[in-house]
């Protein structure tokens, strides 16, 4: 450590004089782009799962679906987001024949992979609402949409907000993993910074802080976001 | 009114009613006693269908409801049902508790009207001889006014209009479970259905919830009670049905159920719980 302010000195000069920071920049942008973008396809299809799995199966065709949602699940939680990339990108792209560039790829398979987790964390939120709750609308010749609707998912979404908050810090730290596919992110730009300064240490250690940094701000508006639903609850 | 003919419900290889045919007519009062797990409330929860019946039918405004072509929801709206555990609306105030089916239903009603209108109205363009449009004499402002009038009307008659804008959360059961029965009532149902109403109350709070049915009963509100409150079966009901293992051992006037039952079951149920 007897040197670390020649290496703090390194890492500035690289960091200002050869565009470092424009790197970090660019890479900064990439991490949350890819986390909120991914997060709001994951709530989207995520959605679209836990309807299809919560509603009652009363023909084949619901019970298909249900089935197919099944296997879309087991599937995205049961490899590795890494594999799942690498999968996207060097197989089915090719195979498809299709030219993506790899920061696009990312957001789809951060979308379908968080589409996974949401769908549970929505299915479960739905499921811990009371079943006399649907009765009681039902009972009242409510039909299961507006039952659903009007009692159902407003006290559910309660239960939601909270977990879906840990999903989205859960993806601000996986989106690191992106350079797989040569994605710029974060972990590439400071990278870079310690290649071009022989000179690891700071680099890796301020991007350490700058996770620690997007994490908190996301815990923090996670929490507010919760204030304000649970104010709805004290209302007398 | 209701006609049950030989209603099976099973579940599995469990026989939960084993063939149950009664009728209830017009003012009735009826209340079903008998051990747990004899079928009580499997029974009454066929009646408005939410337990869907293996087999039998139900007949209700000259329509077998069990059908399942039925438009269910027409047919609860006529049919109040009251829980053990009250299930009101947690995200909504009690008034909106009160208000929401009506509100719903009337505006979804009025919504219809209007597009089927339009279409008339769209249709007259191609037609030499016109069509005239269906009358609406309501709008959206009236609708939700009358079912707020409704709400607090029955509010104001079990004490409670000033708890309207209050969450159920800071209720004590027995509030909660006499605004479940308004909240039932607001739907002007024929028929009401109570799921042991009493069961989940502290004992202090029963009697206010008892004496609110008691008053609808009076009025004449035909009722169906699944009780463990015999005192209660025997000053209200107007016929009792002892059930014992999914099947209705004993149908006949509280009066004889209470002091001369037939059935060696229902004189055994009667001496434990009395």
């Amino acid at each position: 450590m007897g040197n670390f302010d020649k290496k703090l000195e390194r890492f500035w000069e690289i960091f200002i004089e050869h565009d470092g920071y424009v790197r970090v920049l660019t890479g900064l942008y990439n991490t949350i782009y890819i986390a909120v973008a991914g997060l709001a396809i994951g709530i989207l299809i995520g959605t679209l799962i836990a309807i299809i799995r919560v509603s009652p199966k009363y023909n084949r065709l619901s019970k298909l679906l249900d089935s197919l949602c099944v296997f879309y699940v087991g599937l995205f939680r049961g490899t590795p987001i890494v594999v799942q990339l690498l999968v996207a990108y060097y197989v089915m792209l090719p195979v498809i024949g299709v030219n993506m560039p790899a920061l696009t790829v990312c957001v789809f398979v951060f979308g379908l992979n968080s589409a996974a987790y949401v769908s549970e964390i929505m299915r479960s939120g739905i499921l811990s609402v009371d079943p006399g709750q649907m009765e009681a609308g039902r009972a009242l010749g409510l039909n299961y949409r507006v039952t659903m609707l009007k009692v159902v998912v407003p006290q559910a979404v309660k239960n939601i907000v909270p977990t879906l908050g840990n999903e989205f810090i859960t993806l601000i730290k996986e989106t690191s993993v992106v350079s797989f596919v040569g994605a710029a992110d974060l972990y590439v730009a400071f990278n870079y910074i310690g290649s071009n300064s022989y000179e690891f240490m700071v680099p890796y250690l301020v991007m350490a802080l700058i996770y620690i940094a997007l994490v908190a701000i996301a815990a923090l508006i996670i929490r507010q976001l919760e204030r304000s639903l649970r104010k709805s609850d004290r209302r007398h | 009114m209701i006609d049950v003919i030989n209603l099976r419900k099973t579940y599995g290889k469990l026989d939960v009613l084993k063939g149950i045919t009664t009728s209830i007519k017009q003012g009735e009062k009826i209340a079903i006693i008998g051990p747990s797990g004899s079928g009580k409330s499997t029974f009454l929860r066929c009646l408005n269908r939410m337990e869907d019946p293996t087999s039998g039918s139900i007949i209700f405004n000259g329509q077998d409801i069990t059908d399942r072509k039925v438009d269910i929801n027409v047919h609860r709206r006529q049919m109040g049902m009251v829980f053990q555990h009250f299930n009101l609306f947690n995200n909504k105030t009690v008034i909106d508790n009160i208000m929401l089916a009506p509100v719903y239903l009337g505006l979804r009603d009025l919504r219809r009207l209007k597009w089927q209108n339009r279409i008339i109205k769209l249709r007259n363009l191609f037609r030499s001889e016109r069509q005239p449009l269906q009358p609406i004499n309501t709008s959206k402002a009236q609708i939700k006014a009358e079912a707020r009038e409704t709400a607090l009307r029955l509010l104001k008659r079990i004490g409670l209009e000033d708890k309207a804008d209050v969450y159920p959360s800071t209720l004590s059961g027995g509030q909660k479970q006499r605004i479940a029965i308004v909240r039932a009532l607001a739907m002007n149902p024929k028929v009401m259905l109570f799921d042991e109403p009493t069961s989940a109350l502290d004992p202090e709070m029963v009697g206010e919830v008892l004496d609110l049915i008691k008053q609808l009963a009076d009025e004449g509100m035909t009722m169906v009670i699944v009780t463990h409150e015999m005192g209660f079966a025997r000053e209200v009901a107007t016929r009792v049905l002892f059930m014992n293992e999914g099947s209705i051992l004993e149908d006949d006037t509280p009066e004889r159920i209470f002091t001369n039952p037939k059935h060696p079951r229902t004189q055994e149920f009667l001496s434990k719980v009395l």
